[in-house]
């Protein structure tokens, strides 16, 4: 199966240049992410992977380069396209701060589409599938507050999805989650890039969740020192034995044999039930 | 979306908005209570002058424009009449008297005013008669005074003035009820120049004349361009009299300026502190709100829809603490008695609510720059 490429940069550099002092935060980076797969940017502070992230979700310009997502070459778009894109074409998740405290799970949901003047009543139907499938069927009227930071992050991870983005960025999702939280939420990240079709990057410290991505890309010092996607390599850096890996039950290296029939949407495979 | 988010936020937080919004009320009772104060006080020192059928008053020379220093013989009225571009003049005289009520305990202290028949200082009557008859021994009465007193047209009333050092009583008969016509805090009778020499207090029970020196003379000039030439005329033919418009002449009245201006300081001062109160509230509440803001703009939400959101919640609130203070002020002054000087006239009111209406917004700019300059960046903690 050929899968688009839906994110390309060629040699893209980010210079800081301040009180007189200049940082290369990245490097000439060159990655693409096709359709479909999940990328896992690993790397030490100060690698330049989160600035990579900042350009490519087009909050931060590159000082060199080009940057193409679905086509689109991001350096040639004003501000004001930049913010029409980052709410079409981008789903988001962040490290916290997620969601809008006084807007309940679903209504943080329709955020996206009532951004993007799609909140009829289909997409409202849909905005409750993902949840369901979240696992959060029970939790659709709770305020944030009154979700766990697990089942905020899930609600987090609907949002990015719901208004069908080309691009789904996440930047330390399980930086505040325990682990057993922080595996439930990146495997059904994944499992949702996967079936949905989406380029998904996942910036992360913690490089035990790269089990769940297709390849990783390790930046240090701004540049690319390493990109794995032999499955056993990924699992080594992982730091899972294949045992545990078959217990799972899911990654990648022969993708079509391990979601044979990617799960359609409306069917909640996976459920934590709710008491998080 | 706007309204989405605006709104969805004071709902949810429906106890701290409310708060809020109390401050607010708080304060618009605060301002419209000055408002209506300011208002009361300088109509009851005013009314009479500012309803004058009259652009111009003459006073005595070096009196300071004061209504009760000035004299003036009456002669002087016809001199006056005559001068180029003036319509009319009318003699006006001051003097105070108790009204002595059949079925009240405490007489009435009512302005007794002397004035001309048909001339310039006689009042309209909105019911019953004008004052006609130079002798007649009526009286035209303050709309006020036919309340308080429960007097109507037709009716008598009687008048307590001290004649040398004795009481004495009159009786007048009402011919006519004026609109409002306060003078000097007090509510207004009119009647004839004779009759007012007759019966106003005087230490010479005596002296009498049909033609009495007055306080002031009302000047109506034939054309607007007439108003600012006749002062001059009337110096150069009079040089012991001075002239005025009416507005001058009630701001100088004891007190008028110390008065407003002590109650406008009130005014402003309450203004800004709303402002200033509304403003920290905004800003602490944006302060708070900063890394909500990043991720709104992050996930590509317009700055215009953030910082409409913002003002939306500041008017909204603003709006509603105006408001509840504006039905509690209503409230309260039903209950008021009488005596107080407060007057919520249609321009004083919709001032103060539309200066008060303003300060939402004035504070809250502040706090909308502060959430139009978040970074989308912040984010990602960048």
């Amino acid at each position: 199966m050929i899968q688009e490429t839906i994110i390309e940069t060629d040699l893209v550099t980010k210079i800081y240049d301040s009180n007189g002092l200049t940082v290369k935060a990245v490097d000439e980076v060159s990655i693409g992410v096709k359709a479909g797969e999940f990328v896992g940017l690993v790397g030490p502070s100060g690698s330049g992977k989160t600035t990579m992230l900042a350009m490519l979700a087009t909050l931060l310009r590159e000082t060199a380069g080009k940057m193409l997502i679905d086509g689109q070459d991001l350096s040639s778009m004003s501000d004001k396209q930049r913010t029409k894109f980052r709410r079409e074409k981008i789903g988001f998740t962040f490290q916290a701060n997620n969601l809008v405290p006084y807007l309940t799970a679903l209504e943080n949901v329709e955020l996206m589409l009532r951004l993007n003047k799609n909140n009829g009543g289909k997409s409202r139907a849909r905005a409750k599938e993902l949840l369901a499938r979240l696992g959060l069927e029970d939790r659709l009227d709770n305020l944030p507050a009154q979700l766990s930071g697990g089942q905020q992050q899930r609600v987090a991870i609907a949002r990015s999805l719901i208004h069908n983005p080309s691009v789904v960025l996440a930047d330390e999702p399980t930086a505040n989650l325990d682990t057993e939280r922080a595996n439930q939420v990146v495997r059904i990240f994944a499992d949702l890039i996967h079936e949905e079709q989406r380029a998904g990057i996942m910036v992360t410290h913690d490089l035990r969740m790269t089990k769940y991505v297709d390849k990783v890309i390790q930046m240090v010092d701004g540049r690319i020192a390493r990109v794995i996607t032999d499955r056993a390599d990924i699992n080594l850096l992982a730091g899972t034995s294949e045992f545990d890996r078959l217990d799972r039950s899911a990654p990648n290296k022969s993708k079509d044999l391990i979601f044979p029939q990617a799960p359609p949407l409306r069917v909640p495979v996976p459920t934590f039930g709710g008491a998080d | 979306m706007v309204a989405y988010l605006g709104l969805k936020e004071v709902w949810r937080n429906k106890g701290r908005f409310f708060l809020f919004s109390l401050v607010i009320a708080l304060i618009a009772i605060l301002v419209l209570f000055t408002a209506g104060l300011g208002e009361g006080l300088a109509s009851a020192n005013k009314e009479y002058l500012e309803k004058l059928d009259a652009e111009l008053l003459t006073f005595q020379s070096d009196t300071g424009y004061s209504t009760i220093e000035s004299r003036i013989e009456f002669r002087k009225v016809n001199r006056i009449r005559r001068l180029p571009g003036v319509a009319d003049a009318g003699p006006i005289a001051f003097s105070n008297v108790k009204l002595v009520l059949d079925n009240g305990p405490e007489p009435m202290d009512v302005s007794f005013i002397g004035v001309e028949p048909g001339r310039p200082g006689a009042p309209p009557a909105v019911v019953g008669d004008d004052l006609r008859s130079k002798s007649a021994k009526v009286v035209l009465i303050d709309r006020r005074v036919a309340e308080d007193a429960g007097v109507g047209v037709g009716d008598f009333i009687t008048i307590k003035s001290t004649q040398g050092t004795d009481d004495e009583l009159y009786s007048l008969r009402v011919t006519g009820i004026t609109g409002g016509q306060q003078f000097f805090f007090r509510p207004s009778i009119f009647v004839s120049l004779p009759v007012w020499d007759l019966y106003r207090p005087k230490a010479d029970p005596g002296a009498y004349s049909s033609q009495p020196a007055v306080n002031v003379i009302a000047i109506r000039a034939d054309n607007p361009a007439a108003i600012a030439t006749i002062p001059a005329t009337i110096s150069a033919v009079l040089d012991d009299l001075e002239t005025t418009d009416i507005k001058t002449a009630y701001e100088s009245s004891p007190g008028y300026s110390a008065q407003q201006s002590t109650l406008n300081t009130i005014k402003g001062f309450t203004f800004l502190i709303g402002t200033l109160v509304i403003g920290g509230f905004f800003q602490i509440q944006t302060l708070q709100k900063i890394p909500q803001i990043g991720m709104l703009k992050a996930i590509g939400t317009p700055n215009r829809v953030v910082a409409a959101a913002s003002i939306l919640q500041i008017v909204f609130v603003t709006v509603f603490g105006v408001l509840i203070g504006g039905i509690v002020t209503f409230g309260l002054t039903l209950g008021m008695p009488s005596g107080v000087p407060i007057l919520f006239t249609g321009t004083s009111i919709l001032i103060a609510t539309l200066s008060l209406l303003l300060i939402g917004p004035i504070g809250g700019m502040v706090s909308i720059r502060m959430a139009l300059k978040v970074e989308p960046l912040s984010a990602l903690g960048m």
